[in-house]
C-alpha cells in the first residue's frame, strides 16, 4: 500500500443495493475501517461524481470494491473507468463475481426485456409502444441515456479481476476480514476467491445427511420440511453440493434451501452443471420413465441450477432463435 | 438456414464396454459412417458430466450424443446407465431452455453386438443435423456482446 492511508472506493453496477447495505453490515467496524483507510468514492455512501472519480490519477486508488454485474453502457464505463484507477480491483459480491440474478436476463435479450417491461407487463400503460432510446432532442439540448445490451456480463468478463468476493450478499465476518487482509497485506495469489471458504455448504451444515433417495421434489411452498434432516434427501432441491462454502450455511439453518449463493465450489467450471449432476444422482428410479417423471417436477432447471451464475457458466446465455 | 456445403461436428462420448466397442466394430466391418462424429471413449456413460455436454456445444459441437449399456443389466458396472437415465432428462430439459434444438442432443443405448445400429444412428443424426444447420455457439455469443467490448 501507498504512503499515508489507503485509498479504497466502492460502487455499484447493476445490483440490487444489497451489497452496499452488507458493506455496512460490519457495524460500527465501519468506523475502524473509515479511521484506517480514506474513502474516496462511495455512491451510496458520499456525493462525489463521475467527474470526480475521471480527474483521479490512473492508479490512484488502492482498492476498487466493485459490486453489481455490467447491464448496460454505463455499468461498463465504470468498470473500465475504476479499473484504470484502482492499482487492486475487486468484484465484490455475486452480480460481480457472476452475474447473480440479474444474470438471469441473459434467458432473454434486450428486444424481449424491453417488450416486457415496457409493453406487456399488466401494470403498465403505453399505448404508443414506447421503448428508452439511448438520445432524445428536447428544446434544452440532447439528452443521452445508457445503452442497455443484450447480455449481462460479470465484471470479470468485462475487465481484468484481482480478486473475487462471493455472495448475495457476502456476510459479514467475510467482509471484514477481506478488509483485514488488504489492511495487513495478507493475500493470497491475483485472481483468488477471498473471503469464503475451500469446500461447500453440505460441509458446513449440520443438518442429519443419511441416504439420499428422491422419489418426488417439492418446491418450498409445498411443504414443511424437517428441522433436523438434510433438505435434499426431504426432495427439496438444495444448491448445498455445488456451493462454495464460507456462508456458514445460513439458508439451511432456517430451514431453507441453499440457493447456491457463493459460487462453484474450488475445482467446479460450471456450477449449474455440476448441481444438476447431484440433483439427478439422487432421484430413485429404476426405468427411464420413472426418472423422467421424477425430474419433471423440477419446473424451471436453468433457474434453479443457474440462479445466481448464468453469466458466469459455460454457455453464458440462452440462444434466442 | 441450413448451407449446402455445411458439415457437422457432431461429439459422441461412447461407454468402453458397449457403444465403442459397436463402433469400433461399425468401423472393422466397413459399415458405411459419416465422418461428421468424433467420438471420445469415456469409460461409462454414467461418467459423463453434464458440463462435457455444455463444453462440447461451447467448443464448436454442432450436435453431442452420449450412448452407453442398456438398462437393466448390460451395464459393466452394474449400474452406471443408471446414473445416465437419471441424469440425461434433466440435461434435455437445460438444454431446451439454453435454447438449442433438441434434435442436438442425443442419448440411449446401443450394445457391443449393435454395429449396423451404430452406424444408422450416426447417419441419421448427421443428416438431421445438416438440414438444421450450424450451432456456432461462440459465433452466437460473439453477437450479442459485442456491445462496448
Amino acid at each position: 500500500m501507498m504512503a499515508g492511508k489507503p485509498r479504497v472506493a466502492f460502487y455499484w453496477a447493476a445490483s440490487c443495493g444489497g451489497c452496499d447495505i452488507a458493506t455496512l453490515e460490519i457495524r460500527e467496524k465501519i468506523l475502524d475501517l473509515a479511521q484506517a483507510v480514506d474513502i474516496v468514492f462511495w455512491p451510496v455512501a458520499m456525493d462525489i461524481k463521475y467527474k470526480d472519480v475521471e480527474a483521479m490519477e490512473d492508479g490512484s486508488i488502492d482498492v476498487c470494491f466493485f459490486n453489481g454485474a455490467i447491464r448496460n453502457a454505463e455499468n461498463e464505463h465504470m468498470a473500465r473507468l475504476l479499473r484504470a484507477k484502482s492499482k487492486v480491483l475487486v468484484a465484490y459480491g455475486s452480480c460481480a463475481h457472476e452475474g447473480c440474478i440479474p444474470g438471469l436476463a441473459n434467458l432473454s435479450d434486450r428486444e424481449g426485456i424491453f417488450e416486457a417491461v415496457y409493453k406487456e407487463s399488466p401494470s403498465t400503460e403505453n399505448p404508443d409502444g414506447l421503448v428508452p432510446q439511448t438520445r432524445y432532442e428536447l428544446p434544452e439540448g440532447e439528452v443521452e441515456i445508457p445503452a442497455f445490451y443484450d447480455t449481462v456480463r460479470t465484471l470479470g468478463q468485462t475487465v481484468e479481476v484481482d480478486y473475487f468476493v462471493p455472495g448475495c450478499p457476502p456476510q459479514a465476518d467475510q467482509t471484514w476480514a477481506v478488509f483485514e487482509a488488504f489492511v495487513s497485506g495478507d493475500l493470497p495469489p491475483l485472481g483468488s476467491v477471498i473471503g469464503a471458504g475451500e469446500k461447500t455448504v453440505c460441509d458446513e451444515c449440520e443438518r442429519v445427511k443419511e441416504e439420499k433417495k428422491v422419489k418426488e421434489f417439492f418446491r418450498i411452498h409445498e411443504i414443511i420440511p424437517d428441522e433436523k434432516k438434510c433438505l435434499l434427501e426431504q426432495g427439496i432441491v438444495c444448491a448445498g453440493p455445488a456451493t462454495r462454502s464460507g456462508c456458514g450455511a445460513l439458508c439451511p439453518t432456517v430451514n431453507l434451501p441453499c440457493r447456491g449463493c457463493y459460487g462453484p465450489p474450488p475445482g467446479v467450471v460450471d456450477q449449474g452443471a455440476k448441481l444438476l449432476s447431484a440433483i439427478a444422482s439422487v432421484v430413485d428410479a429404476d426405468t427411464e420413465e420413472e426418472a423422467r417423471r421424477i425430474v419433471s417436477q423440477i419446473v424451471d432447471p436453468i433457474g434453479t441450477f443457474y440462479r445466481f451464475g448464468l453469466p458466469a457458466s459455460l454457455l453464458r446465455r440462452r440462444k434466442i432463435q | 438456414m441450413a448451407e449446402k456445403d455445411f458439415e457437422p461436428r457432431i461429439i459422441a462420448f461412447l461407454c468402453n464396454w458397449c457403444t465403442y466397442a459397436a463402433a469400433d466394430a461399425a468401423g472393422i466391418s466397413r459399415m458405411e459412417q459419416p465422418l461428421n462424429v468424433d467420438i471420445i471413449r469415456v469409460m461409462c456413460s454414467g461418467r459423463v458430466d453434464p458440463s462435457f455436454v455444455l463444453k462440447a456445444f461451447l467448443e464448436g459441437a454442432d450436435a453431442v450424443m452420449v450412448y452407453g449399456c442398456h438398462p437393466p443389466g448390460d451395464c459393466h458396472y452394474s449400474e452406471g446407465n443408471y446414473k445416465t437415465f437419471r441424469r440425461m432428462p434433466l440435461v434435455e430439459q437445460l438444454l431446451e431452455q439454453y435454447g438449442i434444438e433438441k434434435e442436438r442432443f442425443q442419448w440411449g443405448w446401443i450394445s457391443a453386438a449393435e454395429a449396423p445400429e451404430w452406424a444408422a444412428t450416426t447417419r441419421e443424426l448427421t443428416r438431421k443435423i445438416k438440414e438444421l444447420g450450424p450451432l456456432d455457439w461462440k459465433g452466437y455469443l460473439d453477437g450479442m456482446e459485442s456491445e462496448g467490448v
